[in-house]
């Protein structure tokens, strides 16, 4: 019972490092996006909303396959770390995600804060950190965090490459007969977002001070 | 000399011409209201003297100095074409090319330096929302400071002096007390007033107002009326569009007149206002003592 515990918990860590990971290079890469599809400059604009189109378009599950082999497929260069492969392909979908999220966001802040700025002398740069961006945190938090809790589930979806994540091994103990452990890992899924719920509520009431 | 003069001005959007040939000129110290109905062109007009619009044509002189000539245009650019090296900085160097010629020739900086001649209160306030009051009125002025020589030997004296500076402000507008609320806890007077208070904080040369009290409950325009009444009392120079007649013809020093983007009628308030000499000047505004 203890070793079936041990084991699981040990999965779940795999779920958590990919969700951690993913989360750390996701958000800034988001913001790399969104810039580029809200340029004036019309080529990359197109481009990378087409790039968005094909990475929310097609199945996560697809891309982990793609990212997994094509490396060795077309440059002759294996992948061969599947914890790699995953992250890559994690980060790319939930980047293309995030910057969906950050563009709305964006857009929905009135003109006239921009113009405040301008007329106050500030730089386009300072206008965007100083001005326009914790209003954009605090207008997108509940969309972020439900993208969020999507990806500790979606962590899951990792096996299919071969990650040892905790779905995966659970399954394992089905061939012993054992189907308490596979119906069990559910608790950890629940048991983490949970916390997260918390967190996300804790950091929407940190910015309740105003309105925006 | 005339502290402001504005020559030959025309903007443009697409087919539409809103602002046609403007031309006139205000002295150091003096007011001038801006009346006419809406869609007449006194807020495009504002907004070009602010660069939150770029003129067609014509030119904006600020004691003297010329800070938008379109004419003149191309002398701004970038030295783009001077460059020593081509490394990959050209990059960035196009982009500001590109810019300044969407700019009318102006690169950003020279359109923020010319900016700080100019103050601008909106229509609809446009205070940063998480943003105590106190910190709507010093937060440009921190920031401007960060640019000086000096900020890191004398950071502590500086920044005393912006912050003292910013509750005085305060204070003149009557919110000393709500110096630590944010906008969302003040009414739309006070919010108008926080407004008044961070647009004089750089000390513009020329304040402009755009319908400050348009979109505040009658029994609060006057409150905002009373700052830029003691504004007028102290020879601050301002350009108020208004659709507060009584306002105008008592604070204002000139009244401008407009219509379809042109300039109707220009003159001391109390003669363009009392003894109008164009005949849609009187339609207009026998239309306000009507009502």
């Amino acid at each position: 019972m203890l070793e079936i515990i041990k084991t699981l918990i040990n999965g779940f860590g795999e779920n958590l490092r990919i969700f951690v990971l993913t989360l750390l290079m996701a958000i800034p890469l988001g913001l790399i996006i969104t810039f580029g599809s809200m340029t004036k400059f019309r080529p990359i604009r197109w481009l990378t909303r087409v790039f968005v189109w094909i990475i929310r378009g097609t199945p996560l599950m697809l891309q982990l396959f793609v990212v997994l082999y094509a490396p060795g497929l077309l440059f002759n260069m294996p992948m061969r770390n599947r914890i790699v492969a995953t992250l890559v392909a994690f980060v790319i979908n939930y980047a293309a995600y995030f910057s969906e999220i950050y563009r709305g966001g964006i857009e929905s802040i009135p003109k006239g804060q921009y113009e405040a700025g301008q007329v106050l002398g500030m730089t386009r740069r300072q206008i965007f950190f100083k001005v326009v961006l914790l209003q954009v945190i605090k207008r997108i938090t509940p969309s972020m965090g439900n993208e969020v809790i999507t990806l500790v589930k979606d962590t899951a979806l990792s096996r299919v490459i071969g990650v040892a994540e905790i779905i995966m091994v659970a399954e394992r103990y089905t061939k012993q007969g054992l189907i308490g452990p596979l119906f069990s890992t559910g608790l950890y899924f629940l048991l983490f977002n949970g916390l997260l719920t918390l967190l996300l509520g804790w950091i929407e009431r940190r910015m309740d001070y105003f309105r925006a | 000399m005339a502290i402001l003069e504005v020559n030959n001005l025309g903007k443009s959007f697409g087919a539409t011409e809103v602002l046609k040939d403007i031309s006139f000129s205000l002295e150091k110290g003096e007011s001038l209201a801006i009346i006419g109905s809406s869609g007449s062109g006194k807020t495009t007009l504002l907004r070009c003297l602010n660069f939150l619009e770029t003129p067609n044509c014509g030119s904006i002189r600020v004691n003297g100095e010329v800070i938008f000539d379109s004419a003149r245009a191309f002398d701004n650019l970038p030295p783009m074409v001077r460059r020593k090296s081509w490394g990959p900085g050209i990059v960035l160097d196009l982009n500001r090319f590109f810019a300044a010629l969407l700019n009318g020739g102006m690169s950003p900086e020279a359109i923020r330096r010319n900016r700080l001649h100019f103050g601008l209160v909106f229509q609809s306030f446009n205070l940063f929302p998480q943003y105590t009051a106190f910190q709507n009125v010093v937060l440009a002025s921190e920031l401007l400071a960060k640019e000086r020589p000096d900020y890191k030997a004398n950071k502590k004296a500086i920044l005393d002096d912006i912050h003292e500076k910013g509750r005085a402000l305060l204070a003149s507008v009557g919110l000393a007390a709500k110096a630590d609320n944010y906008p969302h806890q003040l009414s739309g007077g006070q919010q108008q007033r926080v407004a008044s208070a961070r647009a004089l904080a750089l000390n513009p040369d020329i304040l402009c107002f755009d319908e400050p009290t348009s979109a505040l409950d009658p029994e609060l325009t006057g409150e905002v009326l009373n700052v830029i009444r003691s504004l007028a009392a102290r020879n601050t120079t301002m350009i108020i569009v208004t659709h507060e007649m009584q306002f105008a013809r008592q604070v204002a020093d000139n009244v401008m007149f407009m219509d379809s983007g042109v300039v109707i009628e220009y003159g001391r308030a109390a003669d363009v206002i009392d003894n109008p000499s164009q005949e849609r000047t009187k339609r207009f505004l026998e239309n306000y003592t009507n009502n």
